[in-house]
This record gives C-alpha cells, structure tokens and sequence, in this order.
C-alpha cells in the first residue's frame, strides 16, 4: 500500500517537525501558516483516535477550531521569548516548535514524550523552546507568566512572555492579581484570552458579568484588544503589536481572541448537548481557521485542491511518524517513578 | 560568640545570600519601604534596591506564583509570607506550581524558592492568625519543610534553603523573633534533614521541632530537677525527616514524647509516632505520648487560649505519664 511506503520513507528520514514560524521570519507566506494550524488540525484527530483505543488516558483537552489562535500568536514571537498555557495546549506546544514525536509520546505516557511521561496532556514542557508547560489549574499560571516576565526585567532582558489561557480564567483571583502587579510593575508579559465561549460547559454569559472581556483590562489601565480568533493573520499582528509593547516600553498587553471549540471539553465530555446547541455548533464551524485561511488562498489563485490534498499527505505523515514513534517509546523506566521529586536525585 | 535575635539572625541570612547571589531576591509584603512587618528584612531595600526587596499588593496567590514564574526561568526568590495563615491563600502556588513543576515537566525544571514567614500562634490572635501549617506542607511531595527555633537554626538553615534547588518552606515564630541566642560571626550552614540533639538524657526521649524547642529545653530542666534525665531531640527538618536521630534517641531512652504546636488529627506528631513504631518497636517501654494543640480552633480569651496551646506543664506531665511516674 502507498501509505505503507510513506511511513517507511518518514520513518528513515529525520524526526519532522511542526515548522516554526517566529517574529524573524519575515512575513510568513500564507502557506506556512496554513501548514502549521494543518499539522494540530491532524495531530488533534490522531490524538482523538488514540483516546478512543486507550492509548492516551486521563483528560484530553483537544485543540480543534482554535489552531488559528497558537499559530498566529506564537509566530509573532522571538526564539528567547516564553511561552506559558493551559492544559489545553497540544496546539500551542505544536506551534512553539515542541517535536510532534516527543508530544505524542508524552501523550501515549512514554519514556521519550517531552516531559518523560510524568506530565500527560496537561503538563507538556520542553526547555529547548521555552515552552514553559501546560498547567492544569485554570488561571493558576497566569501569576508565573508574570513571574517570568518579572525575571525578564530584573535581568534587564527584551524577552516576552505568552501566557494563554480560556476566558473562564478571567473570573477567578489569580488572573486579576497576576494583572495587576504586571501593569504595576511595567513587566514585558501578553496574556492572551482564548475565548472559545465556554469554560467546560458554562457560556461566558453565564460566568461573567460583562461579556467583552477583554475590557477586564480597565481595571489596571493596560491595553487591549479584541481580536478575530479565525484569523491567523489577524491573530498575529494583534500579539506582535503586544509583543512590541512589551520589548519596547515594557507593558503588558491583554489581547482577547474570540474563537470557539469544535471539540467538547476535554475527550471525555460531549461535543453539544445540554450546554450548546447542534446547530449553534455547525454555524460556528463555517468559520474554521483553515478553510477560512484556504479559502482566502484559493481565492487569490494560490492554492488547488492538489496542493491541499499534496500537504496534508505531508502533514500527515509527519502525525504518523509521531504516532509510530510514540508507539515503539518504552514505558517509563519504574525507577523513574522516585525521579525529579526534588532536583539533584534527592529522594 | 555573638547573641543576637532570631530575627537579626535571620536578617544576617537574606543579607549574606543576597550579597552572595544577585539572582536571590525578596519579595512579599511590607518588605521594603516599611522594613519587613516583623523587620526580619530591615535595610535590605537600603542596601539592595527596589528590584531586589520587592513590596507587593496583598496578594498571597498572586506573589507566590510570581516567584515560581521567575524560578523557573533562573532566578532564586525568597517569598515571604506576612504569616503562614494568609499564605493559605498561596496554597495553590505553593502545591501545584512550587512542589510538582520539577516532577511533572519531567526534570526540566526545578524551582529553587524559599517561602517564609511566622507559623503557628502568638498571643490572643485567635482563629484565623493562630495556626500550624506544618502538616499540611510536609505532606506534599516535592517541599522541603524547616521550622528553625532558635537565632542559630534559624540563619544556618534559612541559608540553606537559599541554596538549594527546591521548594523550601521555612516556618518561623512570631514568638521567636524576639528570643536570643549565640550566633558565630563566620559563616555557617545547617543542612536540611538533619535533626539536632539539644539536651541529652536517658530516661525519655521529647522529639519537637519550632518553637516548642524552648519548651522541651525547659522541661529539660525542669525535670532533671526531680532527677528525670531526657533527650531532647530537635526535628529542625520536618521534610525530610531525619528518622536514623529519632530512632536513635528512642533506642536509648526507650520512652518518647512528641511534642509540637499544630493540631492532633493527621499532625506531624502522628508521622514520628509511625517512624517509631516501625523503627523501635521492641525497643519501647511505654506508649508514646504526643503533645499538641487541642483538637479547637484558636479561642481569643487569656484563659482559653493557654488552655488549648501545648505547654511547659503539659510536656512535664506526658513524659513523667509516660515514664509511669502519674497517671
């Protein structure tokens, strides 16, 4: 079988990476964005997949609709620059350049996944790429991000910090007081508001009591903007004007991306039922980042159908090579259950 | 050798780590400008300048998980808490972030912060002020837990707990800042998980940590003077726990009683008393009796409030109980 063939030819080649798009390259062409958000688009069916055969278990929080909002934002930042998210961060893990194999095999609880199999979906780390993990109490890593950025300034660097997180974070305390000591102290940090309208099963209408959230950032005289969350182009312009603010003047940003999750919750939750309608769902998924970025190429005569179709072949091969190769990763070694409790092998 | 407080001893500790180290900050509130609530960082502003003696909103939650923030990416913070009771709201930072971003980022990270502030109560703070954290912290995996009660314990191990690469909780005593004791001008450092034989005997074994060192040290002397000889044995570290020194004091006296400030159910007393009965079983002559607060909140009245504490009379009374000496 022709797939058989690929797989093998992947397998030989050097690991494949999620491209990695940065603030230095110069305008990236519509088409390596399209590929960035086609690489979570495919990696996030595969995980959807080996959830359903019991090779990723606990809480899978699934990226889906929202590739527009990791990609654009994180392609506006600089290699020395942090990134910081929730636990729903496959795509934001993707996009910072973290290897697709590594995320997969931290996935499939393996020794070879990026945090050698003790963090899971939620807890996706990797130092090479300041990817600063995934953090599994909502809101409870807003005030590190500005803790990062407060280190960024007492060593005098230009670096930023990215801090994504879901709108539902903005109710609770952390976020109000991790925002205000950065605007108090001019610290270089982009909190950014994946708003995809629901904190699990609430509707932002139901949890907040204004509804333009993004105007929470009155409340400690920072800037902010409301951005098309769909728009990867969009997405990146508003997190590279924040990105500047922060480097230049030392102030931090609140961007607000509305967008919206095609997945349920997490793996284990429905997609629509009791707290969003069927329908309000299909209307949604009109706007989906990549046909609304494809769309946008076809229409301009840069993009046929063999070329998407001649990409995803890529893409996926890149998610199959992932997947065999989380696949094949032993089990974590049970010695290293007592490993990294405390720092120097202290146990 | 010198005698100086235990708050001066701590303030000698940040100021020789922060000198040492540029990356050790202090961070909390009333630090700076108003020189420590309990002046514990008196002249550091002064000496080191607002980015390194960081005065805070009153957000507990917030400024711990600052500190982690900047751990993670090099620096080494030392977070002072005004007390331990308001760090309750901290807990989040301090559990979830602190203690388990090493284990769960699968090495990558480790976190070298120092949390410190009073633990346990004074006098008439009452409920919400007058509580021992220590279970609760020794509990989690991934902390390092110290409660120094003396000037010398104090600056030794708060240095280092500067020094390591951990998450270390430091509990001080609001009723211990003031108390004196001889502290070498050279420089010194007392390891975390060692414990400390304070006042030697052979007839009981009182293990306690914190504050409740001064009060085992006096029943010490209170009991030699009817001929009762004790161990005392100072925990210093609750986590780890330095379980060869337990062992080793109750192999020879044979008795114990555990002394400490914090409450009965699931207290840091219960932990020893299983180190002991794994470690010495056959080597008790009696039960083990524990000391400790009355399963109560903290009342306010006088009378109330020495009722609940764990004190001199009842120490003396548990270990003459445990020697069969009164019923």
């Amino acid at each position: 079988m022709p797939k058989k063939k690929s797989d093998s030819s992947v397998k030989t080649a050097p690991p494949p990476s999620g491209a990695r798009l940065t603030e230095d390259t110069p305008a990236p062409s519509r088409k390596d964005m399209l590929r960035e958000m086609l690489l979570i688009r495919r990696f996030e069916e595969r995980c959807a997949e080996a959830y359903a055969l019991g090779k990723i278990g606990g809480f899978c929080h699934l990226y889906i609709g929202q590739e527009a909002v990791g990609v654009g934002a994180i392609s506006a930042l600089r290699d020395d620059d942090y990134v910081i998210a929730s636990y729903r961060d496959h795509g934001q893990a993707l996009a910072r350049g973290v290897p697709p194999r590594a995320i997969m095999a931290e996935l499939f609880g393996r020794a070879d996944g990026c945090s050698k199999g003790k963090g899971g979906s939620m807890h996706l780390f990797d130092r090479n790429v300041n990817f600063l993990g995934g953090h599994g109490i909502v809101g409870g890593h807003i005030p590190l991000a500005t803790g990062v950025a407060f280190a960024i300034k007492y060593r005098g660097g230009d670096q930023v910090c990215l801090c994504f997180f879901g709108e539902a974070a903005v109710n609770g305390g952390a976020f109000h007081e991790a925002l205000n000591m950065a605007a108090l102290w001019k610290l270089p940090v982009v909190y950014l508001i994946e708003n995809n309208r629901y904190g699990m099963g609430t509707a932002l209408e139901r949890a907040s009591a204004i509804n333009d959230i993004a105007e929470r950032a009155c409340s400690y005289d920072m800037p902010n903007e409301v951005v098309d969350g769909q728009d990867v182009f969009a997405v990146r312009d508003a997190v590279r004007r924040a990105a500047h603010r922060a480097r230049a003047e030392h102030t931090p940003t609140l961007v607000e991306v509305r967008t919206y999750r095609f997945m349920g919750h997490s793996m284990s939750d429905a997609v629509s039922g009791t707290y969003r309608t069927k329908e309000e769902l299909e209307e949604h998924m009109k706007r989906d980042p990549i046909t609304v970025l494809r769309s946008d190429m076809e229409q301009h005569g840069e993009w046929s159908d063999q070329d998407m179709a001649a990409l995803d072949d890529e893409i996926k091969g890149i998610v199959e090579d992932a997947w065999n190769f989380a696949d094949a990763s032993p089990e974590p070694a049970l010695e290293s259950l007592t490993e990294d409790v405390y720092a120097n092998g202290e146990f | 050798m010198p005698v100086i407080t235990y708050r001066d001893a701590l303030n000698q500790a940040l100021r020789e780590e922060m000198q040492r180290d540029d990356r050790v900050f202090i961070m909390g509130e009333e630090v700076g400008v108003y020189q420590g609530a309990y002046k514990v960082s008196k002249g550091l502003l002064q000496e080191f300048g607002e980015m390194r003696v960081v005065d805070t909103p009153i957000t507990e939650l917030g400024f711990a998980g600052v500190g982690v923030g900047a751990a993670m990416v090099g620096l080494r913070p030392i977070i002072e808490f005004m007390t331990w009771n308001f760090a309750l709201l901290a807990l989040d930072q301090v559990v979830n972030s602190a203690a388990k971003m090493l284990y769960m980022s699968g090495g990558q990270y480790n976190i070298p912060i120092v949390f410190r502030g009073p633990n346990g109560a004074a006098l008439q703070l009452s409920a919400q002020h007058s509580q021992a954290w220590e279970s609760w912290l020794a509990h989690i995996p991934g902390l390092k837990v110290v409660a120094p009660g003396t000037p010398y314990d104090a600056k030794g191990l708060l240095k280092s707990a500067v020094r390591d690469e951990n998450p270390v909780i430091v509990l001080e005593g609001e009723m211990l800042y003031n108390t004196k004791g001889e502290v070498p001008t050279e420089e010194y450092l007392i390891p975390l998980g060692k414990a400390a034989l304070k006042h030697e005997g052979d007839h009981c074994s009182i293990i306690t940590h914190g504050k409740m060192i001064l009060v085992a040290l006096q029943a010490a002397e209170q009991l030699a003077k009817d001929g009762i000889r004790v161990d005392v044995l100072d925990l210093l570290s609750i986590r780890p726990m330095d379980v060869e020194a337990i062992a080793t004091t109750v192999r020879k006296t044979n008795r114990a009683v555990v002394l400490e400030e914090g409450w009965e159910v699931a207290g840091i007393g219960a932990q020893v008393v299983d180190y002991i009965q794994r470690e010495c079983f056959d080597d008790l002559d009696a039960p083990v009796i524990r000391v400790h607060q009355m399963d109560v909140p903290m009342p306010y009245a006088k009378n109330l409030e020495r009722a609940a504490k764990p004190d001199l009379p009842k120490t003396i009374a548990a270990v003459k109980k445990v020697m069969y000496l009164e019923q």
